[in-house]
């Protein structure tokens, strides 16, 4: 069942069989609308990346604030948090651009959640972190760069 | 077999400040196995919801990049203590979990 | 590169040693402290000596936030989880870890390394743990063993939280216990010749490559730690580390060597709370 839900997911299939799949019982529907977005996410750069999220020139804008290290502890789990002030914010993605697939997390928000999301995430270099926020059906942007050592005595 | 999720939901004012720690390796099908020398397969949580009483309020697809055992933190406008939140993940390999908390 | 870096640090090192060293031979292990806390808030004023709980962090807010955002939701809460259920779960004979220990086990971390004037020897709370499961038929932890006696003693520590470090000198044989592991931290040793005090008070708070140092007061409160959030290493395997890192070969955890360096060593936090376990890089 799990590697039929895959399938079906991955978008080789067509709609019916999505529907005789919720009509088997196999999938319930908030599960089938929950698509996970291969091509940006398996995207190899940010722009690639940014295409597959529907996004092309966002606007650089200052009422995104990235509260991220400037010299990362440890690239396996940086803490990132993003506060958008734009308003009517749906979405926000984070993007880690010199990872090998720079999308690392993209947030649809709805009824009532605020424009803000804080997660850990990894990083294989220094680069610069990228968010990205949909609002009003127009798309922003701000960027950080986190710094990535090698090393760890940690006492 | 996963391990339980855990949520945090505590009201400040009128905001709802909800915090989740999933349990979850979160490979990225580019590490090798110390011992053997293989790629470890990747194997990650690609979809995150989390609803208020029944209303989604986040719907989030996570790649590779994020961190072995995910945390998620935002904040929702609205509700009240006692309210109910349910999140719910699903892997690449359709593996999933639910947990659900009511708002302190 | 790394060669003219390790000359700098020795260069810079050699006087201050000798001083300490000098000045630290007939003190009592109080004077000790209190001597090589001067030597830190002197060389950092602005740096509160309560803050050195937190490590190499306390000369760093970048590195300290980092922290308290992954310490708010700790990604390794699930291990502490599995260690509150080994802690919890009868021995064969129906006692527990709680009716064994003192105190049913809690705020007593603060007193361990204990000496044992019955054995003449140094107690680390491992070895309390330990005792407690022989003394109730059960095998010892190998105390390396990460899954059950690190897991164990990450969940164990967590029961002392807020206690304030106690480490008691006070019999002779405690007092040369004391000693020897007072030699062992500043004795040169390994490739590099370095001793822990070359790192830990002289260059406490310098920059070793890309690291911050440590300061060697405030280390012992908050072990074991969770590196990089999840890997778990207790006090002695950091010990063995240090010995690696400068290349010597690390004296055998739980011996007498590793149990008297953890007595000194922790003696030099008494007087700080203990908070267990932490996140670090």
């Amino acid at each position: 069942m799990n590697a039929l839900r895959r399938n079906v997911l991955k978008g080789a299939a067509g709609a019916s069989t999505v529907a005789i799949a919720i009509a088997a019982g196999m999938l319930k529907p908030t599960q089938a609308m929950a698509a996970w977005n291969a091509p940006a996410f398996d995207a190899k750069n940010v722009g690639d990346a940014m295409k597959g999220l529907g996004v092309s020139a966002p606007a650089d804008s200052k009422d995104i604030l990235i509260k991220a290290p400037d010299i990362a502890e440890n690239g396996a789990v940086v803490p990132v948090e993003v506060t958008s002030k734009i308003a009517g914010t749906t979405s926000i993605a984070i993007l880690a651009e010199k990872n090998g697939t720079p999308l690392v997390g993209d947030f649809t928000l709805s009824g009532g959640a605020q424009g803000f999301i804080s997660t850990r995430i990894k990083m294989g270099q220094t680069s610069l972190v990228r968010a990205v926020v949909k609002a009003g059906g127009k798309s922003y942007t701000a960027a950080k760069e986190v710094k990535v050592t090698i090393g760890g005595c940690g006492g | 077999m996963a391990e339980p999720m855990r949520i945090r939901a505590t009201m400040s004012g009128d905001v709802a400040d909800i915090k989740v720690l999933m349990n979850h390796p979160m490979e990225t099908g580019q590490r090798k196995d110390a011992k053997t020398g293989q790629l470890v397969p990747a194997h990650f949580i690609q979809d995150v919801t989390a609803t208020i009483n029944g209303a989604t309020v986040l719907s989030a697809n996570l790649g590779s990049g994020v961190s072995k055992n995910p945390y998620l933190g935002f904040k929702v406008k609205g509700p009240k203590a006692g309210d109910k939140v349910v999140v719910n993940w699903t892997d690449n390999k359709g593996d999933k979990n639910t947990a659900e908390t009511a708002i302190a | 590169m790394k060669q003219r870096m390790i000359m700098k640090l020795l260069a810079g090192m050699t006087g201050l040693g000798i001083a300490l060293g000098a000045a630290t031979v007939h003190a009592t292990p109080e004077g000790d402290r209190q001597e090589l806390a001067k030597f830190y808030t002197s060389k950092y004023p602005n740096i509160k000596l309560e803050d050195y709980v937190y490590g190499a962090l306390a000369f760093d807010a970048d590195s300290k936030a980092q922290y308290e955002a992954i310490m708010e939701f700790p990604p390794f809460e699930s291990e502490i989880e599995k260690g509150r259920r080994m802690w919890e779960t009868p021995f064969k004979n129906g006692k527990t870890y709680a009716s064994c220990l003192p105190n049913g086990g809690n705020q007593i971390a603060g007193n361990y390394p204990m000496f044992d004037e019955a054995q003449g020897k140094v107690v680390t709370l491992q070895d309390a743990i330990n005792a407690c499961r022989t003394a109730n038929g059960e095998e010892a932890y190998k105390l390396s063993d990460m899954k059950t006696m690190g897991v164990l003693t990450a969940y164990m520590r967590t029961l002392s939280n807020g206690m304030i470090m106690n480490i008691k000198v006070e019999s002779p044989k405690a007092v040369a216990a004391y000693e020897a592991g007072k030699k062992t931290f500043y004795s040169r040793s390994g490739q590099l010749n370095f001793a822990c005090s070359s790192c830990h008070v002289q260059n406490a708070g310098n920059r070793l490559r890309s690291e911050l140092i440590s300061p060697a007061i405030g280390h012992a409160v908050h072990w074991p730690v969770f590196r990089g959030g999840d890997n778990l290493v207790t006090l002695q395997n950091r010990y063995t580390g240090c010995f690696k890192q400068v290349r010597a070969v690390p004296p055998p955890v739980g011996g007498t060597v590793m149990n008297n360096l953890e007595f000194f060593h922790s003696s030099l936090s008494n007087g700080l709370p203990m908070k267990a376990s932490v996140f670090r890089k």
